[in-house]
């Protein structure tokens, strides 16, 4: 990471933490894990408040569904580390790889709900444009999305928006499928406290 | 149902007024995009825009400068939430146009 603070400027007691993920896990910490663990009430605390309800709090939308709206926006974003992390928990949710891939390669054919295609249609032009508009919105809830389910796509919108910037700005590392697959099964255990 | 605003209002708050290294001014105009000299320009531009394109020279330029790492932590973070901000908001006008009054208020 390009901060050495957020490598290992951590207490003495997240960093014990650390090593119990290693030695549970068999797997490097995630730099994510590092992030949110460094001067928590700055950031981690208060973001994983919002997180957690977005993506684990009630909502029409599944959970699966809720983990691939994470990836589609990282993907938007270029985010190489959100987008390989999310689509791990996705098809985690959904025990489905091969939705999770065909909505990430090309949404126009991969075979999804409509509601749920035209929902990340919006989030992708809003996460690439910075703007969406009446028409826009007009078009996701004449796909069938309900305002509710609209405005709990923003808040997965939201977070991912912020956590992927993060994650490119500060260098995150890149690890292989198996320290993601521990992510996942511990994002879908545990959410995002 | 996520109605991220009270917390989002919270993180908003803590982060913009609450204590820190960097100043209480340069976190708002991180958050804003907008008043920054260079190096931080550069930076928190990236972040904004581009998250992908930032380099191990911006951050060193920024050190050069004299920022602490926990001040340009705190300076990239804010410039993340505030970009994520206003997609946020500029989203939930567009969908309460399309809603007409199903407006919800805070």
């Amino acid at each position: 990471m390009r901060l050495r603070i957020l490598d290992s400027g951590h207490g003495f007691g997240t960093k014990a933490l650390f090593a119990l993920i290693r030695t549970v896990s068999r797997q490097p910490v995630l730099d994510v894990i590092k992030l949110v663990k460094y001067r928590t009430d700055f950031y981690g605390q208060p973001m994983g408040v919002i997180t957690q309800d977005a993506m684990r709090g009630p909502s029409t939308w599944s959970v699966g569904d809720r983990e691939l709206m994470a990836a589609f926006v990282a993907k938007a974003n270029q985010c190489e580390f959100c987008t390989k992390a999310h689509s791990a928990v996705a098809q985690g949710a959904y025990r489905d790889g091969k939705r999770v891939s065909a909505v990430l390669s090309d949404l126009d054919s991969a075979s999804v709900e409509e509601p749920l295609r035209a929902t990340l249609l919006m989030l992708g032009k809003l996460t690439r444009e910075h703007a969406v508009d009446m028409d826009d919105m007009r078009t996701v809830l004449a796909a069938g999305a309900s305002r509710q389910q609209i405005e709990d796509a923003l808040a997965v919108c939201y977070s991912f928006n912020v956590i992927g910037r993060l994650a490119d700005a500060f260098g995150f590392v890149v690890p292989g499928p198996k320290a993601f697959e521990a992510g996942a099964k511990y994002l879908l255990a545990r959410g995002y406290r | 149902m996520a109605d991220i605003r009270q917390a989002r209002k919270t993180l908003v708050s803590r982060i913009l007024e609450g204590d820190g290294e960097a100043s209480r001014s340069e976190r708002r105009a991180a958050f804003d995009n907008r008043g920054l000299a260079e190096p931080l320009t550069t930076l928190v531009e990236k972040v904004a825009g581009h998250a992908y394109r930032v380099t191990d020279e911006d951050f060193a330029a920024v050190r050069v400068a004299g920022f602490s790492e926990d001040q340009t932590f705190e300076i990239v973070v804010c410039a993340a939430i505030g970009v994520a901000t206003r997609q946020y908001d500029i989203a939930l006008v567009a969908l309460e146009a399309a809603t007409g009054n199903e407006t919800r208020k805070d």
